[in-house]
C-alpha cells in the first residue's frame, strides 16, 4: 500500500506563526487584531485546541508583576540576579512594563485571577526577593480561552502540520517555512512575509529515568523542532549551555508542585524532613544544592506537606489533581502517597533546554526579533530568562505585533526553489527505505547518551565522547533511518530534532569554560565562575554548514544591580546542625 | 535489518460500550497533542495505538461519553 502522497500543497500569508501552544496562539492573535484584512497563518503540530505545555490549562502565572505588589524596575533586577547576571535586560524589562495589560485581556478572555477580599490581586512570594506567582483558580480553561478569541479572529489554522525548516530568501531575509502533514505526509510550502517561532522547549532531549521516552517533565510533542529550525535558518542561539533542570515527582517527572503548595508552607526537606534551600524558587543554584544533598546521602529529597491542616491540603490537593498535569492524583493514588501522610518523593528531571524555566534559547530583542531579518521567537524557545506563561503570551503579543506591521512594509522574499527540493528529499529519506533503523531506537539511543554523557557535572572528556557517538548515530539517522506510515516519519523528523539539539548541548557546553548557573552549567574542569571571561552570552549559529560559537558582549543593564543582591541567589544553602 | 513486533501495555483505555466513534465522534483523535489515538477499522471504536503518551488527559476530559480512562504508563506508574 503506498501511503505517501506526492502532493506539494502550496499557501501565502503575511504572518505565519509556527507552534499553537501559548505563545502562538496570542501572537496570531495580536496579529490579525491589528490587521484584520492581512492572512495570519497558525501551524500546529497538534491541535490549537489542546497542545502545548498547558494543554490541560495552569494554575498560576509564575512570574506576574502586578502594580501595588511589585515594580518592572524590581522583576528586572530579580531576573538578572536569578540568571547570574547573563542577561539582556530590555526584553526583561519590557516583558515586566506589558505583562499586567496582557493579565487583564487574559482575563477579558474568561481567565480568571486569585482576588482578596478587597478585591485586589492576591499574589503569592515565591521567588527570593519579590511577589509574582498568581493563581488562576479556572486556571483549566485557558486553552478554550485561547481558541474562542483565535476563531472570533479568523485566524488560519492549520493543524497536524509539523514545521521542519525555515526558507530563507536571497536577501537572507526570512521567506517562509515548510511542513509535513502528521497524518498524510503532504508537504506543504508556505511562503511568508514575517514568521514567528512559538515552537516551544526542546523537552524530548534527556532521558527520563523511567526509560520512557514520552515520560518528560514538557509536553513531548516539543521535540525541539524550533530550536533545530533556528539552527538551520541561521539565527543565532543563546547560552544553550544553561539547560533546564528541574526538581520532580520521581518516575512521574511533573511538579509536585512548590510554586502551589510552598505558599500554604510546604517545602523541599531531606530525608531527615528538615528544610536545605532557603527558598523553592527553581534555580540552577537552587537545583544545585538538591544535587548535592542526594549525594551526601541525605537523599532522597522530598516535597513535604505531611505537617499541614487538612483542610489545607485538600485545598492543594484540589488544585494539584485538577489542572496542569492533574494525572499527578492518579500516580500518588496507585502509590498510595496521601500528602496528609507521606513525603512526595522528588529527583533531579533529565536536561532540555528552555528559555521559560531558565535561559537557553534563540536569541531575541525587545521585539522578540531574532538575528534573521523578518524571524520572531517567543515562549520558551526565546532566549529571555525565566520567562514562564505569561512570558510566552506577552512577547507572543509583542511578535505578533511587530510582525504584522514589518509585513506591510516589505514583499515576500525570494528563494531558491532548490531550497524546497532538498528539505523535500531529507524529509521522505525514511520512507524510501524498505527497512532499516526505526525512529524510536534512534531517538532512544540518543537521549541515553546526552543522559550518559551530558547530564551535569559536565566533564570535558565525557562531552568529547558524546560528540563522537551523537556523529555515529547522525551515521544512522541520515543513512538508515526508516519510517512506514506518516506518524513513524512524524517521529523521525522528530529524532533529527533531537539530535541536532543534543550536539548544540555539546558545543555550547564546551565552549564556555567556566561554571555558571548553579547545576545547569557546573562543569568539573572549570569549577569557577569567571566573570573576567565569561560575563557575556554565548552565541551558536550556523556558517558554512557547521556549528560555530561566539562570545557576545551583554547589553548595558537599564536597571542596575548591586553586588549585595546578587550575592542572595548564591546563598541557598541553610547551615545545617553538625 | 527486519523490524520486530515488540509488544507494550498501553496506558489509554476506552470504554468500547460508551465509545460513540461509530456515530462519528472523532474528539479524543483530534485533540490528542501526541496523536497516538485512532479510530479501529475493526471495531469503529477509538483505541490508544501507540504508546507515546503524556499522560495528560485531554481525551478522558473531552470524551462526551466518558469512555477514555488515562493510566499512568507502566514504566513510570
Ligand atoms: C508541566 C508544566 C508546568 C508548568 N507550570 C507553570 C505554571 O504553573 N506557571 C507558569 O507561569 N508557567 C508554567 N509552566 C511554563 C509555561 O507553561 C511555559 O513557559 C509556556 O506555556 C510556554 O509556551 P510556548 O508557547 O513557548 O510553548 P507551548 O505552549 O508548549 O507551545 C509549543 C507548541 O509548538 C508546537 N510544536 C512543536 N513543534 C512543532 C513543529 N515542528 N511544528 C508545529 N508545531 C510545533 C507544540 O505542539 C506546541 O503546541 C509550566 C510548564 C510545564 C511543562
Ligand atoms: S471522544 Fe470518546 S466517544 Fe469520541 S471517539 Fe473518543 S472515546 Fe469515542
Ligand atoms: S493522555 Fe494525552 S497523550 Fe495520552 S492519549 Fe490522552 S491526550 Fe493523548
Amino acid at each position: 500500500m503506498n501511503v505517501w502522497s506526492d502532493e506539494i500543497a502550496q499557501a501565502d500569508c503575511e504572518v505565519l506563526v509556527i507552534g499553537g501552544g501559548t505563545a502562538g496562539p496570542m501572537a496570531a492573535y495580536k496579529a490579525k487584531t491589528k490587521n484584520p484584512g492581512a492572512r495570519v497563518v497558525l501551524l500546529e503540530k497538534a491541535n490549537v485546541k489542546r497542545s502545548g505545555a498547558i494543554c490541560m490549562g495552569m494554575d498560576g502565572l509564575n512570574n506576574a508583576v502586578i502594580p501595588g505588589h511589585a515594580t518592572p524596575e524590581q522583576y528586572t533586577r530579580e531576573i538578572t540576579i536569578a540568571n547570574d547576571g547573563i542577561c539582556d535586560q530590555a526584553p526583561v524589562y519590557k516583558y515586566a512594563q506589558r505583562c499586567f495589560e496582557i493579565i487583564q485581556e487574559l482575563d477579558r478572555f474568561g481567565i480568571r485571577f486569585l482576588k482578596d477580599e478587597t478585591g485586589d490581586y492576591d499574589v503569592k512570594k515565591v521567588h527570593h526577593n519579590g511577589t509574582y506567582v498568581l493563581p488562576m483558580p479556572n486556571g483549566d480553561t485557558v486553552k478554550k480561552a485561547l481558541y474562542r478569541q483565535l476563531r472570533r479572529a479568523q485566524v488560519l489554522i492549520s493543524n497536524r502540520y509539523m514545521a521542519t525548516r525555515l526558507l530563507t530568501g536571497h536577501d537572507s531575509r526570512i521567506a517562509g517555512a515548510i511542513a509535513v502533514n502528521t497524518r498524510t505526509a503532504q508537504f506543504l510550502v508556505i511562503r511568508a512575509k514575517t514568521v514567528i517561532l512559538c515552537l516551544g522547549a526542546a523537552g524530548r532531549l534527556g532521558l527520563p529515568h523511567s526509560g520512557y521516552l514520552f515520560g518528560t517533565y514538557e509536553n513531548p510533542a516539543n521535540s525541539g523542532d524550533g530550536y533545530a529550525m533556528a539552527y538551520h535558518g541561521g539565527a543565532a542561539l543563546a547560552n544553550l549551555e544553561c539547560f533546564q533542570i528541574n526538581p520532580l515527582i520521581k518516575d512521574y517527572n511533573g511538579p509536585a508542585c512548590a510554586y502551589v503548595a510552598g505558599p500554604f508552607g510546604a517545602y523541599t526537606a531531606n530525608n531527615e524532613g528538615r528544610r536545605f534551600i532557603e527558598c523553592d524558587y527553581w534555580s540552577g543554584q537552587m537545583m544545585l544544592e538538591f544535587y548535592n544533598e542526594l549525594q551526601s546521602g541525605k537523599g532522597p529529597v522530598f516535597l513535604k506537606l505531611d505537617h499541614l491542616a487538612g483542610e489545607t491540603i485538600g485545598e492543594i490537593e484540589n488544585i494539584l489533581h485538577r489542572v496542569e498535569r492533574p494525572s499527578r492524583g492518579r500516580f500518588h493514588e496507585r502509590r498510595g502517597t496521601n500528602y496528609r501522610e507521606r513525603m512526595v518523593e522528588m529527583h533531579v528531571s533529565e536536561i532540555g533546554f528552555c528559555s521559560g524555566h531558565s535561559a537557553s534559547g534563540v536569541f531575541v530583542d525587545e521585539f522578540a526579533r531574532t538575528t534573521v531579518p523578518g524571524l520572531y521567537a517567543a515562549g520558551d524557545m526565546a532566549n529571555v530568562p525565566h520567562n514562564y506563561m505569561l512570558g510566552a503570551f506577552t512577547n507572543g503579543a509583542v511578535a505578533g505585533e511587530h510582525a504584522i506591521d514589518l509585513a506591510a512594509q516589505v514583499d515576500f522574499a525570494a528563494f531558491d526553489d532548490g531550497d524546497v527540493t532538498l528539505e523535500r528529499e531529507r524529509v521522505l529519506a525514511p520512507t524510501r527505505r524498505e527497512d532499516g533503523i526505526p525512529p524510536n531506537q534512534i531517538e532512544y539511543k540518543t537521549r541515553r547518551f546526552v543522559n550518559d554523557y551530558l547530564q551535569p557535572p559536565k566533564v570535558t572528556r565525557k562531552y568529547r565522547i558524546a560528540q563522537e557517538r551523537f556523529g555515529e548515530i547522525r551515521e544512522d539517522l541520515e543513512g538508515a533511518m526508516v519510517a512506514r506510515d506518516p506518524h513513524e516519519l512524524l517521529r523521525a523528523l522528530e529524532a533529527s530534532s533531537i539530535l541536532d539539539c543534543a550536539e548544540m548541548a555539546a558545543t555550547a557546553s564546551l565552549f564556555r569554560t567556566e561554571s555558571r548557573w548553579g547545576l545547569y552549567h557546573y562543569r568539573v574542569d572549570h569549577p569557577e565562575r569567571d566573570d573576567l571571561n565569561w560575563r557575556c552570552h554565548t552565541i551558536l549559529y550556523k556558517v558554512d554548514g557547521v556549528m560555530a560559537c561566539e562570545k557576545r558582549a551583554i547589553a548595558p543593564y537599564v536597571v542596575p544591580v548591586d553586588d549585595r543582591e546578587q550575592a542572595a541567589y548564591r546563598r541557598q544553602r541553610i547551615p545545617q546542625p553538625a | 535489518m527486519p523490524l520486530a513486533h515488540s509488544p507494550t501495555t498501553v496506558p489509554v483505555l476506552v470504554d468500547e460500550a460508551k465509545c460513540i466513534a461509530d456515530k462519528g465522534c472523532t474528539v479524543c483523535v483530534d485533540i490528542c497533542p501526541l496523536d497516538v489515538l485512532r479510530i479501529s477499522e475493526l471495531t469503529g471504536k477509538a483505541y490508544m495505538k501507540y504508546d507515546e503518551c503524556w499522560y495528560c488527559m485531554p481525551c478522558e476530559t473531552d470524551c462526551p461519553t466518558g469512555a477514555v480512562t488515562v493510566n499512568i504508563p507502566y514504566l513510570l506508574r
